[in-house]
């Protein structure tokens, strides 16, 4: 059953179009991330699910049911803000309970369920208290706390974690994950974090300008994005997108970067044949460009041998990031730590060319 | 370091402070003296000197026993006027104000900033302009030398500064706490008195004080709108110094003014220390 739809809804503030005809659709279970960059109209679409905004044209329809003309407390969702927005004057205990409260829900009942909550998040130790005396990451529980009190249809979360220093960010998308999978709850996510959409999401929906680039799960996403723009945006460091031209040599689609001598070659799928002599954008991320003893894979053909001078090294710790010069151009790669390349020296290194991706130049969109 | 407590442009400074200080303080000062001394002893020798014979009793007098406009029961009627005016103003007023804050700033609507402008126009206005639209208004409703006229008066201009200090206290308690509560399923009222209105003690104390101690001390209105036994305090004490007597009643007059003056003194001593104690606290965030 779709949990949620969402059907050509766009959004106009006087002359600016902030959403421009999104197309959604949600299973009931899933974990829905809307990513992109700031002003991208993530959060504004979530604000039209919520009922906190009103779309200009176009239907929100949650479990079956429309709700364009349905208020907020009656649409059966649940919110967890960016700020929390705790209620400073409640104790934590009220806070939780003051959804139910609205709806005149019984005494012993609340209770029960402020018990239950409180237990799942392990804030009973909290309940009396005011927000004023919790840390960030209590907050943030308790936040959580008030939208998991009332199991909805559907939970709308804006930017949970952004205010969270590194590592409790971490623990929480971990402890937010794990909720998921035992709740089995509908979620939608808006977050700038493209480690969040990877790390929570059953399904992706990477947003620019008002538009959905692409809605797909992770592994498609990350793998296959749709667009130079979603190539770039998902991943850290993003994906190296190289200027390349398209060549047939003895029967086979090869991609070419740079020309003569330092020219480097990598077979790309035959569904590219169509762009033989044009020029393409490739696009290969930077785990794809190892030392040469990694083992990417045993299918023949799948890994290429190059030869780059590198320009710089950053040591992670885990892994060195290496900036290659791949024919005129930069690119980034990832090598483990025991190599150490010096400045400027040309070195040898493997690619898995099984995942490059070759976009059209002119629009951006994926080829193949 | 150089000590600075005793160099010559730091006592300059203080010296002119003072003189300041003592302008301000000399007429209260004649005043208090005057309000202890026997009017005999005033007319004997000069309007400002030390009381020869501390005269308690001019309190008691100025309070129940003073002819004002051939009554002969002090001013505590008039203080009570003040009070039944007052306090209901007061009240009425920063609740309202506190509602259309509430709604100008954190429930947007359209045209809300029309509404808000026009609100705080008010405060624009001179009393003297407002003076024949009240009256009209006054005989219209009926209200005309009633102290419920007053109150009507003083709680819809009140409206302009209380709407404004109100609004501008809620435009920084975040957005979020109302979309967080209308998901909750709360409404409008709901929002205000549950969320809101607990947020506000320090901006209500200053709206109280400023309240009180503005419609306490009016004087135009209460002198022009009622008359004889309906006048406010302000209004009632010029009808005092007009009283016909032997001597002129210094004394008794004074001790009136200080009575007068007291309510919106103890406002200002109590409240202000809630005042403070409310901006400390930092309740918003």
């Amino acid at each position: 059953m779709a949990a949620l739809t969402i059907r050509d809804v766009y959004k106009r503030f006087h002359s600016v179009e902030v959403l421009k005809g999104i197309d959604l659709e949600m299973d009931s279970g899933d974990f829905t991330v809307l990513v992109g960059p700031s002003g991208c109209g993530k959060s504004t679409l979530l604000n039209i699910i919520a009922g906190l905004e009103r779309q200009s044209s176009g239907n929100i329809e949650i479990g079956g049911r429309i709700v364009d003309n349905i208020a907020p407390r009656d649409r059966d969702i649940a919110m967890v803000f960016q700020s929390y927005a705790l209620y400073p004057s409640m104790t934590v205990r009220q806070n939780i309970t003051f959804g139910m409260e609205c709806r005149n829900v019984p005494r012993v009942q609340r209770d029960e369920a402020v018990g239950r909550v409180a237990k799942l998040l392990q804030i009973e130790a909290l309940l009396d208290r005011k927000p004023g005396q919790l840390s960030g990451g209590q907050r943030q529980r308790v936040a959580m706390g008030r939208a998991l009190v009332r199991d909805p249809l559907l939970f709308l979360f804006d930017e949970p974690l952004s205010n969270l220093d590194a590592q409790l960010r971490a623990e929480m998308r971990i402890e937010i994950k794990l909720l998921h999978q035992r709740l089995g709850s509908t979620i939608v996510y808006v977050t700038h974090d493209q480690i969040e959409a990877m790390t929570l999401a059953t399904r992706i929906a990477v947003m620019r300008q008002g538009v959905v680039q692409q809605f797909a799960d992770p592994e498609t996403v990350y793998n296959r994005p749709a667009n130079l723009f979603v190539a770039r945006f998902m991943g850290a460091p993003p994906m190296n997108t190289l200027a390349a031209r398209l060549e047939a040599t003895r029967g086979r689609t090869v991609a070419v970067i740079g020309y003569g001598e330092a020219a480097i070659r990598f077979p790309v799928p035959p569904e590219a044949e169509g762009w033989n002599g044009r020029d393409v954008v490739l696009g290969i991320r930077p785990e794809c460009i190892a030392e040469p003893t990694r083992h990417f894979s045993d299918l023949p053909g799948a890994v290429t041998t190059i030869v780059a001078s590198v320009e710089m090294v950053e040591p992670t710790g885990a892994e060195t990031i290496v900036v290659l010069r791949l024919g005129d151009e930069r690119a980034l790669g990832r090598v483990s730590p025991d190599v150490r390349h010096r400045l400027s020296e040309t070195a040898q290194f493997a690619v898995d060319t099984r995942k490059i991706s070759l976009f059209d130049p002119a629009s951006g969109d994926r080829i193949t | 370091m150089r000590d600075t407590s005793f160099a010559p442009g730091r006592i300059l400074i203080y010296l002119i402070v003072s003189l300041i200080a003592a302008a301000y303080l000399v007429p209260i000062i004649v005043v208090v003296l005057n309000s202890l001394r026997t009017s005999e002893e005033i007319a004997q020798t000069s309007m400002i000197g030390w009381p020869q014979r501390w005269a308690w009793s001019n309190y008691g007098i100025a309070w129940a026993d003073f002819c004002v406009a051939q009554t002969c029961a002090g001013i505590r009627p008039y203080m009570l006027n003040s009070a039944l005016v007052t306090i209901p103003a007061t009240i009425i007023s920063t609740l309202l104000g506190a509602v259309a804050g509430y709604a100008v700033s954190l429930w947007r609507f359209p045209g809300d900033r029309w509404i808000y402008g026009i609100v705080t126009l008010g405060l624009f206005l001179p009393q003297q302009m407002r003076l024949l639209p009240w009256t009209i208004v006054l005989r219209d409703v009926g209200l005309i030398n009633t102290l419920s006229g007053l109150v009507m008066i003083h709680t819809i201009q009140g409206l302009s500064f209380t709407t404004l200090f109100c609004r501008n206290y809620y435009v920084a308690i975040p957005q979020e706490l109302i979309r967080a509560a209308r998901v909750d399923g709360a409404g409008f009222y709901r929002i205000f008195w549950r969320i809101v209105l607990p947020l506000s003690p320090p901006i209500l104390i200053v709206t109280v004080i400023w309240q009180f101690t503005h419609i306490w001390n009016e004087f135009l209105y209460g002198v022009t709108f009622t008359t004889g036994q309906q006048q406010p305090v302000t209004a009632a004490l010029i009808a005092l110094t007009a009283a016909v007597a032997d001597i002129p009643q210094y004394g008794v007059q004074s001790a009136a003014v200080m009575i007068a003056a007291l309510p919106t003194l103890l406002v200002y001593v109590f409240g202000g220390r809630y005042f403070v104690r409310g901006l400390t606290a930092g309740a918003v965030k």
